[in-house]
C-alpha cells in the first residue's frame, strides 16, 4: 500500500516537471513575477534587519551626558561624583575628560587633522551616566533635576533619538507585514488562475482519469505539486534577488562607510529565514492551486 | 476441512473441501433489476430492464442508435446513475455508491470508448501506462505490462509515437490496450469496431474472444449485426430502451 501510494507521488512529481519543461518561458516568467513580488517585502525586512544590527550596536539604554561648563573645577567634578554616587537612580556613570575626548575625537573619525589645527581644546569635561531602566518621564525628571546643579553647562538624554528609531522600525515592520500579506494574497490568486488554465486544457486527461478509476487525490496531486513546486521556484529567485541587491547595496555602503572610518557589513538572509521564506512561498503556490483544484475539478464529470 | 478460495472470482468461486474442489456458483456478476433511465429533458432510454450477466460471460448488445446501448454500459461504470431500479457488480449495489468508492469500481472495469478518449500529448506507452499509474504499480512491472499489453493488440513497434500519428483502427487497438492492461475483472467496449472494415473488425473481435477465454467478463455494445454471423454468444437486443431477446 504505501509503495503504491509512493509511486503515485513518484509519477506526479516527474509529471509536474514534464510540464514545468513543458513550457518554460512562460513558468520561467510566472516563477520572475512571484519572485519579484516575494523579494520586495522580504528585502525590506532583511534590511531592516540589518539596521536594527547596527542600531542595536548603539546602546539604547537610557543614558544621561552631563556636559561641564568649560571652567569647571577639580572641586566641581568632585560635587558631581558625590551627588551621582549618592543618586538611587544611576547604575553606573563614567567620567571623560576633556582631554580623553580630544583624544577619542581623533581617534575615532579620522579628523585628526582638524584637531591637530586647534589652538586649545574645546571640548568640555563630561559625565556619561547611565541611568536604571525607568520610564522616560522619570529619566526627563532627573536630567531636569542635574541641569539645574551647578557647573552644569548641559544634561542630555541621549536615549531618545534610539526611542524615535524603535518607534519607526516598529512603524516600518508593520507596513512591510501588510505589504507582504498584500502581495501573498496576489500570488495565491494567480497561482489559482495558472491552475484554472490548466485544468481547462487538461479536462480530456481529468475526464479519462476519472473514467479509468483514478481518485480525486490522484488528478488534483500534480496540480499540487505545481503549486509547491512554482512557489518553491519563487522562493528561490525571491532568495537569488536579495542577495544580489544587497551585494550591490554593500559595495556603495563600503565606500561610504570608508568615509566615516566605520565598518558596514549588509547580510542577506539567514539559513533558517531562508528556510523560512522558501516553505512560505511554496506553501503559498500550494495553497493557490489547492483552492483551485478544489473549485474546478469537481466541474469535470465525466458524461 | 475448508482451505479457502483458490482462483479471483472470474468464473466460479472454488473451495477445497476435504481435498475435492467444490464450486459454488456465485450470483451474477452484472444483475440489472427494473433498472430505467431517464434523462433531464425527459427522453427515456432504457425502461424497466432486468439482466443477468455471470461472470467470464461474453455478451453482445445490438439495436438501432439510440436503442439504450450506450446508456446501458454506462450505467454499469457508474458513469451515468439509474432513476430507478438497482444494480449490482460482484454484490456490490452501484445505484447507490457513494463518490469516495467510485474509483475503485471503475478500476475492476476496461472500458473502450466509442470516442477513444486517447491522451494525444502522450505516447502510446504513456497513454497505456495510466491505469496502472493510477493503480499505483511501480515503474518495472508497469513496463513489463504495458509491453504485453501492446503486444497483444499488435503496437509494440509503436511505443514512443504520438497517438495523433496512428490510423483509426490501431487507435482503436491502443484503447483495447489500455482497458485491459490492469487486468480488469470485466471488460466493456462501447462500439468497438465502428468505422473500420471489416478485416480490421474481425482482428479486434478476436481480441476480444481472446479475453473472454482467459476468464474475462466481455461485453460489447455494438449495432455491426455482420459481426454476429456464426456467433455462439449471448445477444441482447435493445429496442426503444427496452429488451427484445
Amino acid at each position: 500500500m504505501i509503495r503504491a501510494w509512493l509511486h503515485q507521488h513518484w509519477h506526479a512529481l516527474i509529471l509536474t516537471i514534464k510540464r514545468l519543461l513543458s513550457a518554460p518561458v512562460t513558468n520561467l516568467l510566472s516563477i520572475l513575477v512571484m519572485g519579484i513580488a516575494i523579494s520586495l517585502p522580504v528585502g525590506v525586512l532583511t534590511l531592516m534587519e540589518n539596521l536594527h544590527t547596527i542600531s542595536g550596536q548603539i546602546s539604547i539604554s537610557p543614558q544621561i551626558s552631563l556636559f561641564l561648563k568649560q571652567h569647571a573645577t577639580q572641586d566641581d567634578i568632585d560635587h558631581i561624583r558625590t551627588k551621582l554616587e549618592e543618586n538611587k537612580l544611576v547604575a553606573r556613570y563614567q567620567f571623560v575628560s576633556k582631554d580623553q575626548a580630544l583624544y577619542q575625537l581623533q581617534l575615532d573619525n579620522g579628523l585628526s587633522e582638524a584637531v591637530h589645527n586647534l589652538v586649545h581644546n574645546p571640548l568640555p569635561d563630561a559625565f556619561v551616566v547611565d541611568i536604571q531602566d525607568v520610564s522616560a518621564d522619570v529619566i526627563d525628571q532627573l536630567r531636569a533635576d542635574m541641569q539645574t546643579w551647578s557647573a552644569i553647562e548641559h544634561a542630555q538624554f541621549d536615549s531618545a533619538w534610539a526611542k524615535r528609531l524603535e518607534a519607526l522600525m516598529n512603524f516600518s515592520r508593520m507596513l512591510v507585514f501588510v505589504l507582504l500579506t498584500l502581495l501573498s494574497i496576489a500570488i495565491v490568486a494567480v497561482m489559482f488562475n495558472t491552475i484554472r488554465l490548466q485544468i481547462l486544457t487538461r479536462q480530456t486527461e481529468i475526464e479519462v482519469s476519472k473514467l479509468i478509476g483514478a481518485t480525486d487525490a490522484f488528478i488534483r496531486r500534480p496540480f499540487l505539486y505545481f503549486g509547491a513546486l512554482q512557489g518553491f521556484a519563487g522562493g528561490i529567485t525571491a532568495w537569488l534577488i536579495i542577495t544580489f541587491v544587497l551585494q550591490i547595496l554593500n559595495d556603495e555602503l563600503q565606500a561610504i562607510a570608508g568615509l566615516y572610518a566605520m565598518d558596514l557589513q549588509l547580510h542577506t538572509t539567514g539559513y533558517g529565514d531562508t528556510l523560512s521564506l522558501l516553505l512560505f512561498t511554496t506553501w503559498l503556490g500550494w495553497l493557490g492551486a489547492r483552492a483551485s483544484v478544489a473549485s474546478h475539478l469537481w466541474q469535470i464529470e465525466p458524461r | 476441512m475448508i482451505c479457502g478460495r483458490l482462483t479471483p472470482a472470474n468464473l466460479s468461486t472454488r473451495y477445497l473441501i476435504d481435498n475435492r474442489l467444490i464450486l459454488i456458483p456465485i450470483s451474477a456478476m452484472i444483475q440489472f433489476r427494473h433498472v430505467s433511465k431517464r434523462f433531464p429533458d425527459g427522453y427515456m432510454a432504457l425502461n424497466n430492464i432486468d439482466l443477468n450477466i455471470e461472470a467470464g460471460e461474453m455478451v453482445f448488445i445490438t439495436g438501432h442508435s439510440g436503442a439504450g446501448k450506450s446508456t446501458l454500459l454506462k450505467l454499469i461504470a457508474a458513469i451515468e446513475r439509474p432513476t430507478s431500479g438497482s444494480i449490482t457488480i460482484n454484490g456490490q449495489n452501484i445505484a447507490q455508491i457513494k463518490p469516495a468508492a467510485l474509483p475503485f469500481l471503475r478500476r475492476k472495469i476496461g472500458f473502450v470508448f466509442q470516442d477513444h478518449k486517447l491522451l494525444f500529448d502522450r505516447t502510446v506507452f504513456e497513454n497505456v501506462m495510466l491505469p496502472l499509474q493510477i493503480n499505483g504499480f511501480d515503474q518495472n512491472t508497469a513496463a513489463s505490462r504495458i509491453r504485453a499489453a501492446l503486444d497483444k493488440v499488435g503496437l509494440l513497434g509503436k511505443e514512443n509515437v504520438l497517438p495523433i500519428t496512428l490510423s483509426g483502427g490501431e487507435q482503436q487497438r491502443l484503447c483495447i490496450a489500455r482497458a485491459v492492461v490492469h487486468r480488469p475483472a470485466i471488460l466493456i467496449a462501447d462500439e468497438p469496431t465502428g468505422n473500420l472494415d471489416s478485416a480490421y473488425a474481425r482482428d479486434i473481435m478476436a481480441m476480444f474472444f481472446s479475453f473472454h477465454q482467459v476468464g474475462v467478463t466481455v461485453l460489447i455494445a455494438t449495432h455491426d449485426t455482420g459481426l454476429l454471423e456464426d456467433n455462439k454468444h449471448r445477444v441482447i437486443v435493445l429496442r426503444q430502451g427496452k429488451l427484445t431477446a
